[in-house]
């Protein structure tokens, strides 16, 4: 007796595989690049970070040997507190400037399409470009400070990029420059979309403008504030190029970053557990970093929509 | 004026108020276009005269000769042939990886938002994470293996390695899409009998200019601009332009001849410049697709 409802539910079954086998095959290239790469070699690293490696990989245990050698070598403690500089620095000034240049632009100004690729324009170019740029820039002796001191103002000095407790200041300052206009392009779609009924009713009250800005429409502009954070937080984890092609991590080592540390342990110092262990310390700040805002963002069900 | 004023265009005319605004943009726009200038200035000016360092000003004598040089004949301590093998390496290396990893991100994000296939969510969560950690985390082990397999320092390496690492977002980007897509679209070329593929190529593709605008514009800035990459996985023979660029600027043999630097430079951001310039708001539309929307 149940022996058709049966059959008819394999048969269901099979014709509903029918359906999804094409799309689990195209699904295949996907699978197997997240099971090998996102999770396979995330793992791998995380298991040489125990071993004690040096210039190939070998899989012996030692415990938390390369962890603590990792915080008891100069170089890496210095890369942190740099890139803990840097990045509190960078992401508060690319979003302060990136939401007054957005504010500006949207007072109905003239040219906007202009202002808005010179300010965005920075973006498109690559951090070894920016870098070699300010590089030449702020050369110490043929660079701004030269030329302001030509001009007259003899004393003016502006030789961070030589200072080793500076120079972090400079890869900020080109950094900003570099990443602003993203935060400008992403707050200013924001601002497109404030009610003009708002507006008609902050003029009826006398509310000054700047009073709108800063107490209605900032905390409107909330999610996407967070969303350009993450994605300038990001950058701070990767920052490597910028640092490569500004300032080769010196004066020293006080412009040394992680992403820059991992990559001279793997390839030129042969310390690949240590390297490892370093790349983990990373993994798991970015990942504490970003995965509620992930998860917020992208994961959690949707109210409405489908 | 009371305060009062709900209806009509904003004053126009002289105010104080807007002078502000102005001076404040035109301010901002000088900084963002002063390193600009200060490259193009020291691309046109001869040595001795950089060497008088007023990186400011116009050229005292204009010249072009910095520009040939750093096309052509650019050293990067041993090998001086410029910096175009880099752009013809990038240009390699681009055409393939931009269209494989679009290729692919279609398809993913077309059998995602249109099949429940088990674990596409899964899948999917892990690659919107992996896309946030930083390369370092996968380098290592990616080289050995590839070194094994045979496309360490090579083309297909480089190409294989874009296309990894640009997986998710071409997936988030054609996924969004396709969800905003009136699903009915697919439901009528399924109860016709079309196949996944047939669906996919007559139904789905053609209405998917939009979206492969904006990834082209994405992956082309992207991978021309990936200098960590190239480095690590493209070998001397395919060392794109960036790689190359940083090369030669920072090569320390010889006397610094910042004019051809300066040229160079600029000659490695005309693609991503001009890919700019003519997306305009495209450009725009891809950073917000990429970024903000979920």
């Amino acid at each position: 007796m149940s022996q058709p409802v049966g059959a008819s539910a394999r048969t269901q079954a099979a014709a509903r595989w029918r359906r999804q086998a094409p799309a689990a095959l195209a699904l295949l290239p996907a699978a197997v690049i997240v099971v090998a790469i996102y999770i396979g070699a995330m793992i791998w690293t995380v298991r040489l970070a125990f071993s004690s490696s040096k210039m190939l990989p070998v899989f012996d245990f030692v415990g938390m040997q390369q962890f603590e050698r990792l915080f008891a070598t100069e170089r890496f403690v210095a890369s942190g507190w740099h890139i803990l500089l840097f990045g509190v620095l960078f992401i508060a000034g690319a979003l302060v400037l990136g939401f007054l240049l957005a504010v500006f632009i949207d007072q109905h100004v003239r040219l906007e399409g202009v202002f808005r690729t010179i300010f965005l324009y920075p973006y498109a170019m690559s951090f070894i470009v920016t870098g070699l740029a300010w590089q030449w820039f702020l050369h110490p002796e043929l660079g701004l400070q030269k030329a302001v001191r030509d001009w007259g103002f003899t004393s003016f000095t502006f030789d961070w990029i030589v200072q080793p407790n500076l120079v972090m200041y400079t890869l900020v300052i080109a950094a900003i420059w570099q990443a602003s206009g993203l935060v400008m392009a992403i707050l200013l779609a924001g601002l497109r979309g404030v009610d003009a009924e708002l507006w008609k009713a902050a003029r009826i009250d006398a509310i000054p403008p700047w009073r709108v800005y800063l107490s209605i429409i900032l905390p409107m502009l909330t999610p996407m504030l967070v969303t350009a954070a993450v994605l300038l937080a990001v950058a701070v984890a990767k920052l490597y190029d910028l640092v490569i092609a500004m300032t080769k991590g010196g004066p020293g080592i006080s412009s040394e970053v992680p992403a820059k540390f991992i990559m001279d342990n793997f390839f030129e110092r042969s310390n690949v557990g240590l390297g490892s262990a370093a790349a983990v310390v990373l993994l798991v700040t970015v990942v504490a970093i970003v995965a509620p805002w992930i998860y917020a963002e992208h994961l959690r069900p949707k109210r409405s929509g489908r | 004026m009371s305060g009062v004023e709900p209806f009509g265009p904003k004053p126009q005319g002289f105010s104080y108020g807007r002078l502000g605004v102005y001076a404040v943009l035109v301010l901002a726009s000088l900084f963002f276009l002063t390193p600009l200038w200060v490259m193009l200035m020291t691309s046109f000016k001869s040595m001795a005269e950089i060497r008088d360092g007023q990186i400011l000003s116009w050229p005292r004598a204009f010249t072009f000769e910095a520009w040939p040089q750093a096309w052509w004949s650019a050293c990067t301590g041993l090998t001086c042939d410029g910096v175009r093998v880099g752009f013809w390496n990038s240009i390699r290396i681009l055409v393939p990886s931009v269209i494989f990893s679009i290729g692919l991100g279609a398809l993913t994000g077309y059998a995602m938002t249109f099949y429940r296939v088990r674990g596409a969510n899964l899948l999917f969560a892990i690659m919107l994470i992996g896309a946030f950690i930083p390369y370092q985390v996968f380098i290592y082990p990616m080289v050995r293996v590839f070194s094994i397999i045979g496309i360490y320092d090579s083309l297909t390496g480089i190409v294989v390695v874009h296309v990894i690492f640009g997986l998710p977002l071409m997936t988030l980007l054609f996924r969004n899409y396709y969800s905003s897509l009136p699903i009915e679209l697919f439901n009528a070329g399924r109860v016709d009998g079309a196949g996944f593929l047939t669906i996919f190529r007559h139904v789905i593709l053609p209405m998917s200019t939009p979206i492969i605008i904006v990834a082209t514009i994405l992956q082309v800035t992207g991978i021309w601009n990936d200098f960590i990459l190239g480095l690590t996985f493209a070998g001397r023979e395919n060392r794109p332009m960036t790689v190359l660029l940083n090369n030669i600027v920072n090569s320390t043999q010889g006397e610094a001849a910042y004019n051809v630097d300066m040229a160079a430079t600029i000659l490695t951001a005309l693609v991503p410049l001009f890919v700019y310039f003519i997306s305009g708001r495209w450009f725009v539309r891809g950073i917000a697709a990429g970024a903000v929307k979920g």
